[in-house]
């Protein structure tokens, strides 16, 4: 059995509840198990690496280093903000041996940088992707727009994903359990990200884009793995439908959900009925395999 | 006992600045052996030279010191004074006192001393130093000019008009280069066929020149003036003295889907092809990797069409060998293609092109024979985006360099579309916009404002497609640094120039430098820029970095001069810096035992054997014998050899243990404090 360290961060309890659901359902159903990391913290998120660097460090850094005392070689990071804190953390920690002992006198914990934050994607590459196929109970045939975002794949130093302006990751799990992906224009394209709050019109126009071109080239849904991204494209949909002019019903669900559906998990338990654009099953055109 | 004099340089503030220079030259009036110390703020120049050669001949000097640059500079110059005083050339030193010593140190009382015992080190080694002759050499009065690009038809050209011999390797099926894909050149927009394809034509028939197309350079042994080279002739599967370039091979191909290289991808070719119809020669040749006979066995449609009988399937590649005095480097450059791109869609969108693709679409000759049509659905583009900068000055795409001839060629493209398409829209995306050339600025400005080209000072994140445009997204970044969306009906990159793909081996085939993006590395960037490290080679074009067609011709006009220059003489002298193998007397004759360990161990492949023999003929022992025209003086056999047989003239054991022995007596004097 897999046993993998598990950080979820402040989405996973309270925004993203159905992303933290749906990828225990499903590793639950793959025989993956997720421990998560004693007393973790805060990721520092925007508001730490804007301010103070050793801050921006030390705050991840101290949640490796906990999981590395629990005897991890991986952390899944859901959260696309949390992982890309955690991974900068993690290098930055690895190559340098002074900012290593200097990070450890911080956090009074010794950190060896042993312990790798994964991300969603790479979690689904490595684990999931090669045993999905035999415990797939139904295809889920909506046509779908793969949507990345930033920080799943950026900065490519630090993500490491081929093609970064054009991945390819989840389109090809997708594929596994039946689902079309079309090809399109803004699948690493910026959501309007934290001014979701202050600037909702900013969010409106370039959410409001990336909808526009996946509706345009005939997705029925979206499919995303990061919570803030969610939020603007789920949450912010009248502001959407405002900048849009029409309405705009297409539902917003985490690659993890559309895994769960395929392997027969109900909906409830993914989570499914917590968005804000509802998320009709009957329009996911989930057919049963025949066993 | 030795009478050596010691010049200390100021090198201006280079040295003088740094060094207390005339406490070093009065310290080095004590050294035992020196007769004469003095320092001068100029060496190198008139008074100094003189100083030097009447010190030689007052002081009756028999070995001289030069405290002054490195020996890279200025040796030759030293030398040549120290000759002309009446001393043997080698018997003139130099202590380097500016990079090694006042370049890297501080103004401190250790760096003068340092300074000080660099001159002591050198004073020893003179003292050892013996007159040496330098070495003759043949010289074989054929230059060799690989690329048949501008750059290597210039080169070839000018050596051929001065009497001498050229071969010419050009390794696709016709000479022309880059240059001949081009519509029109700047700043003057003349053709550029009409100006390229009568100098194809004179190389062709040019007494002088012999030219191997389809050819490359398969090895360069031998050294300057007497190169060995080895040309592999690919075979073109046509018979050139029977084929009568009718084209019927052509018409009747098969193949016809092969992406035509010389139309950069925009339209097909077949199997057997002429790149294009003013080619030199113009004779085709069979593709063989896309020939239907050579993949399956089956078709020789070519040779039942063919009225002059010159198709040959059976035609063996060979291998050409040619004695070569100099070799002119013009192997030209590459382009990235619009695939290095990821925010501009991979390469994948049909209508995003790069700099040669918008050349052939221009030009007269390409696959719309002029008329600006775009890729995809061969509308004519009312609004074209060109790009300048694409992966050049990027450190994030590994192209640090500027690739110099883009701000120029995208004003003509502007121009070009403008001049053609009258209605149409044409934006340019620049960094900065760097004319720098006769009438370049000019020309720039007469795109701006007479051609109403609309330039946008920023960059361009990404390109995608909306309901058939091309929506390109960048910034203007002058007053507010706004946000642009152009709606382009087709885009243009300038593409980063690049290395030739086969840059790399080619130079370690000929042993000459390059840099980290295989571009050929001159000897020096500002008073060498034609010659390489390698004796006997020049460069020139762009294969030495990205230029454009004035320049290419001025620099092979300069390296067809050191080619003619070297073929001036019946022979070349050598610096007679090069290893021995000792000879002692009988019954020894040398301490050499025959190990050969030094042959195997030679870059050079400069050492054999040597057989001596009794006056009988009987032979009493076989030893090393290092060539002196092939010993390069890099000192490896020296460092090998067990029995220490191999001495290298100029830096021979004795000279170099002298240097390393002064340093031992400043420990005493430090231990005596």
């Amino acid at each position: 059995m897999i046993r993998l360290g598990y950080f979820p961060g402040c989405s996973m309890a309270g925004t993203a509840l159905e992303y933290g659901e749906s990828i225990k359902a499903i590793c639950e159903k793959l025989d993956i198990e997720l421990v998560e990391i004693n007393d973790w913290n805060c990721c520092g998120a925007t508001a730490a690496h804007s301010l103070n660097h050793k801050l921006s460090l030390s705050l991840p850094a101290r949640s490796i280093a906990l999981a590395e005392k629990q005897d991890f070689d991986e952390i899944l990071v859901p959260c696309a903000a949390c992982y890309s804190r955690l991974i900068n953390a993690y290098e930055e920690v690895k190559k340098d041996k002074k900012l290593r002992e200097e990070i450890t006198s911080i956090i009074e914990m010794p950190i060896e940088a042993k312990a790798r934050p994964i991300s969603v994607l790479e979690f689904l590459e490595k684990y999931v992707k090669d045993i999905l196929a035999e415990k797939v109970k139904s295809k889920v045939e909506v046509v779908t727009a793969c949507y990345y975002g930033c920080l799943l794949v950026r900065p490519p130093k630090l993500a490491k994903i081929d093609r970064y302006e054009d991945p390819q990751i989840m389109e090809n799990i997708l594929k596994i359990i039946g689902t079309k992906t079309i090809d399109w224009a803004f699948k690493t394209e910026c959501c309007g990200a934290g001014l979701s709050v202050p600037k909702t019109d900013v969010v409106a126009k370039l959410s409001g884009d990336i909808y526009a071109d996946a509706e345009k080239r005939g997705a029925e849904a979206i499919v995303l793995a990061c919570p803030m991204c969610h939020s603007n494209l789920d949450m912010r949909r009248p502001e959407i439908e405002k900048y849009l002019s029409k309405a705009a019903q297409m539902p917003v669900l985490y690659i993890t959900q559309m895994i769960g559906l395929a392997l027969g998990i109900p909906g409830q338990k993914l989570g499914l009925q917590r968005h804000f654009v509802p998320v009709k099953e009957k329009d996911l055109k989930i057919v049963a395999e025949l066993a | 006992m030795s009478r050596i004099g010691v010049f200390v340089c100021h090198c201006g503030e280079n040295i003088g600045a740094t060094v207390d220079c005339a406490k070093v030259a009065e310290t080095a009036a004590k050294f035992p052996g020196v007769a004469y110390s003095i320092d001068y703020k100029y060496m190198c120049s008139d008074p100094g030279q003189t100083m030097i050669k009447d010190a030689i001949k007052e002081h009756k000097l028999d070995g001289i010191v030069v405290a002054a640059c490195s020996p890279r500079m200025h040796e030759p110059t030293f030398r040549k004074a120290a000759r002309e005083a009446g001393i043997n050339e080698f018997l003139c030193e130099m202590a380097n006192l500016r990079e090694h010593c006042s370049w890297v140190h501080a103004k401190e009382d250790s760096t003068t001393e340092k300074a000080t015992e660099l001159v002591k080190m050198l004073v020893e080694k003179v003292k050892k130093n013996k007159p040496l002759t330098h070495i003759k050499v043949p010289v074989t009065k054929t230059a060799l000019v690989i690329g048949g690009g501008i750059g290597g038809i210039q080169a070839a050209l000018d050596i051929a008009n001065c009497g001498h011999q050229v071969i010419m390797v050009e390794k696709e099926p016709s000479i022309g280069g880059h240059m001949a894909q081009l519509s029109e050149t700047f700043p003057t927009l003349d053709c550029s066929q009409c100006i390229l394809t009568p100098r194809m034509v004179e190389v062709a028939q040019h007494p002088n020149i012999k030219l191997y197309t389809y050819a490359e350079v398969e090895s360069v042994s031998g050294f300057i003036g007497n190169f060995e080279v080895k040309i592999r002739q690919k075979a073109k599967s046509v018979d050139e003295s029977l084929c009568t370039g009718c084209g019927l091979c052509m018409q009747k191909c098969p193949s016809k889907r092969i992406p035509d290289e010389f139309n950069a991808g925009l339209s097909n070719r077949t199997a057997i092809y002429v790149p294009f119809p003013q080619a030199v020669p113009n004779k085709p040749v069979i593709d063989r990797e896309h020939c239907t006979y050579f993949k399956t066995g089956k078709c020789k449609l070519c040779e039942k069409v063919c009225p002059a009988n010159a198709i040959d399937f059976n035609q063996k590649e060979t291998i050409i060998e040619e004695k070569i005095g100099a070799i002119v480097v013009a192997t030209g450059f590459d382009i990235k293609h619009t695939d290095f791109f990821p925010e501009y869609g991979y390469g994948q969108h049909p209508d995003i092109i790069d700099g040669l693709q918008f050349e052939r679409l221009a030009s007269a000759s390409g696959p719309t024979l002029g008329v600006i049509k775009r890729p995809s659905d061969g509308k004519v583009p009312e609004k074209v985006v060109f790009i300048a900068c694409s992966g050049s000055r990027d450190h994030a795409k590994g192209i640090e360099y500027c690739s110099k001839i883009c701000c120029m060629y995208t004003a003509k493209h502007a121009m070009l579309y403008k001049h053609k398409v009258h209605h149409g829209d044409a934006y340019v995306f620049y960094m900065d916009i760097r004319a720098a050339g006769k009438n370049y600025d000019e020309f720039v400005r007469r795109a701006i404002e007479e051609d109403d080209v609309n330039y946008i000072r920023g960059r361009v994140s990404k390109i995608y497609e909306r309901d058939g445009k091309l929506i390109v997204r960048g910034v203007d970044t002058l007053l507010n640094s706004e946000p642009v969306e152009v709606e382009a009906d087709m885009v243009v990159l300038a593409t980063a120039a690049v290395a030739q793909q086969k840059a790399e081996p080619l130079a370690q085939t000929m042993h000459i430098g390059y840099d980290a993006h295989h571009f050929y590395s001159e000897a020096h960037p500002k008073l060498k820029p034609v010659e390489t490290n390698t004796a006997g080679i020049m460069l020139a074009g762009a294969c030495q970095g990205p230029r454009d067609i004035p320049e290419t011709v001025a620099q092979a006009s300069g390296a067809a001069v050191k080619a003619v220059a070297l073929f001036a003489n019946d022979e070349l002298t050598r610096e007679p810096l090069v290893a021995v193998v000792n000879r002692t007397t009988p019954p020894m004759f040398s301490t050499c035992v025959g190990c050969f360990l030094c042959e195997s161990a030679c870059p050079y492949l400069a050492i054999g054997k040597e057989e001596i023999k009794d006056r009988n003929g009987n032979l009493i022992k076989t030893v090393a014998y290092i060539n002196p025209g092939l010993c390069q003086g890099c000192g490896t056999c020296v460092a090998l050899c067990r029995s220490k047989s191999i001495d290298l003239n100029g830096f021979t054991h004795q000279q170099i243990l002298s240097e390393v022995m002064s340093l031992w007596n400043r420990r005493e004097e430090y231990a005596e404090v």
